[in-house]
């Protein structure tokens, strides 16, 4: 589907110094007037990408949400293991791809620097559109791109930002199987190297992406490791032992989802 | 029938259905004169009417100017403050609880019986709905974009100029469309009150006379502008937001 994925990046530190390990302490939520955790502690490793599974409402995109430093009502600390303050380090991918309407997909992906005041690196944006089989849109607005293309624009605005730790939360929901199923090939080449929590509702996902799987679940929600498959992502879901993994995987989400 | 042509005909069943009126009625042409009549006014009056409608086209656009200036001020500080908006919002509900015809002869005497009274009421008038629609536009930004942009380091100010005010664009287009309706009344409003130039001063000063003909000329003027107007600010609105589809404004 996407042509041009030979042409897929680097990893990120051939470029760039190593990304930092983010180590999240005491993270405790309230929403709505229930705790969804308290006392949370979670380091995402240095440069790999971890997958976090669990119910739906258990609280994992507000978990993302406090790292991301969105969360209200939330105490505990996030700090980066270089010792660098952590926002400018950050790229945020929500679940809608929160595409401005009225400007054109290369100026969505330019968005912030816009917003930061800084100059806006046009060609580096269209070439990230480029990548992403995106050439005929740059010049198109939202409402004339379908839903995939849309997240794809989400998806090359957050890597325009070339942050060093990505969150980003159910970003591929919304899309048919088949371009689910290429934008995480590309997404694991453009993140590698990088320090990533991604949210998912799709334990496939996980096994797919997941260098580190973790499961919320509980009230207050706490988390646990699964082990995550042998070899780099983005792996094959035909692989030997990808079957049982999977299974594996729904039993403890089943069990998850027992427990609330 | 295209959508070009429906102006046209509803303009044209309207006079059809006046004349008609004034057949079957009866009416004197003293009390009801006809589309005719009113038509030969407006040809024999023509320079006299095209002055006061000058007159009153200048008062409603400065209103317009003003009120929509100090509206967006007050919304956006409403906005960006929170303190502030505690403040402001008791005043705008204050600014509407007052009818502002009653302001008309204060504002008449304090301002003086030219253009400043005339701006002053067209802009009061409009103060209103354009500070409420921005302000309700401003505060309806998609809060996942807000978030988003916390998250890519901008400035209060910045999120305010990429993200709220185009967000607000087609709600303040809204509020601007109800401006160009209701301004025109608070311009004649402060003619009526005292003029010496101006549509609504000319039909007073017609009614003084027994001049119909000449009243029904102005008042078909007073329409002509005040749909012209309407229709400006639609189509600016459109303009300015091209990306929400015809089916949505």
């Amino acid at each position: 589907m996407f042509s041009t994925m030979d042409s897929a990046p680097a990893s990120y530190t051939d470029t760039h110094r190593p990304a930092p390990a983010v180590q999240i302490s005491g993270a405790a939520v309230v929403y709505d007037g229930e705790e969804l955790f308290s006392s949370l502690d979670l380091t995402l490793e240095a440069g790999r990408i971890t997958c976090l599974l669990g119910p739906s409402g258990v609280g994992k995109s507000t978990l993302l949400r406090f790292i991301a430093g969105l969360a209200e009502d939330a105490s505990g600390t996030v700090t980066l293991s270089d010792g660098s303050a952590t926002a400018p380090k950050l790229a945020y991918m929500a679940q809608h791809d929160l595409l401005l309407p009225w400007l054109s997909a290369r100026d969505n992906v330019v968005l912030g620097a816009r917003l930061r005041g800084e100059t806006a690196d046009k060609a580096r944006a269209e070439a990230l559109l480029q990548e992403l089989d995106l050439a005929d849109a740059t010049a198109l607005r939202p409402d004339k791109l379908s839903g995939g293309m849309r997240q794809r624009v989400a998806l090359a605005r957050t890597l325009y930002e070339d942050r060093p730790v990505v969150l980003m939360d159910e970003p591929f929901s919304s899309l048919d199987a088949v371009t689910r199923h290429s934008l995480q090939a590309l997404a694991a080449e453009w993140l590698r190297g990088r320090t990533v929590l991604l949210v998912t509702h799709d334990p496939l996902e996980a096994l797919r992406l997941g260098q580190r799987i973790l499961l919320l679940a509980g009230k207050p929600a706490k988390l646990r490791e699964v082990a995550p498959p042998a070899g780099p992502p983005p792996r094959d879901l035909q692989a030997v032992g990808m079957g049982e993994a999977h299974a594996a995987l729904m039993a403890s989400l089943q069990a998850a989802k027992a427990a609330r | 029938m295209s959508a070009n042509l429906r102006p046209l005909a509803i303009a044209l069943g309207l006079l059809a259905l006046w004349q008609a009126i004034v057949w079957l009625s009866g009416v004197p042409p003293y009390i009801l004169p006809g589309p005719e009549l009113v038509s030969a006014k407006l040809v024999e009056d023509a320079p006299l009417l095209l002055h006061h409608a000058g007159v009153t086209l200048t008062e409603i656009l400065l209103g317009m100017l003003l009120g929509t200036f100090f509206g967006s001020l007050f919304a956006i500080s409403m906005v960006l403050s929170q303190g502030l908006r505690a403040w402001l919002l008791p005043l705008l509900v204050i600014s509407q609880a007052i009818p502002v015809f009653a302001l008309a002869p204060i504002l008449v005497l304090w301002l003086g019986y030219g253009l400043a009274s005339k701006v002053a009421m067209a802009a009061l008038i409009i103060f209103f709905p354009v500070t409420a629609a921005l302000l309700d536009g401003l505060r309806r930004a998609d809060p996942g974009q807000l978030d988003l942009a916390r998250t890519m380091g901008a400035s209060r100010l910045s999120t305010l100029i990429h993200i709220q005010l185009p967000a607000a664009l087609p709600a303040f287009a809204s509020g601007l469309r109800v401006a160009a309706a209701v301004a025109p009344i608070g311009a004649v409003v402060g003619e009526w009150v005292g003029a010496s130039a101006g549509l609504g001063h000319l039909m007073l000063h017609a009614s003084g006379r027994m001049q119909i003909d000449l009243m029904f000329a102005a008042l078909l003027v007073l329409a002509v502008l005040a749909i012209s107007l309407y229709a400006a600010v639609s189509w600016l609105g459109g303009r300015l937001t091209p990306w929400r589809s015809e089916r949505d404004r």
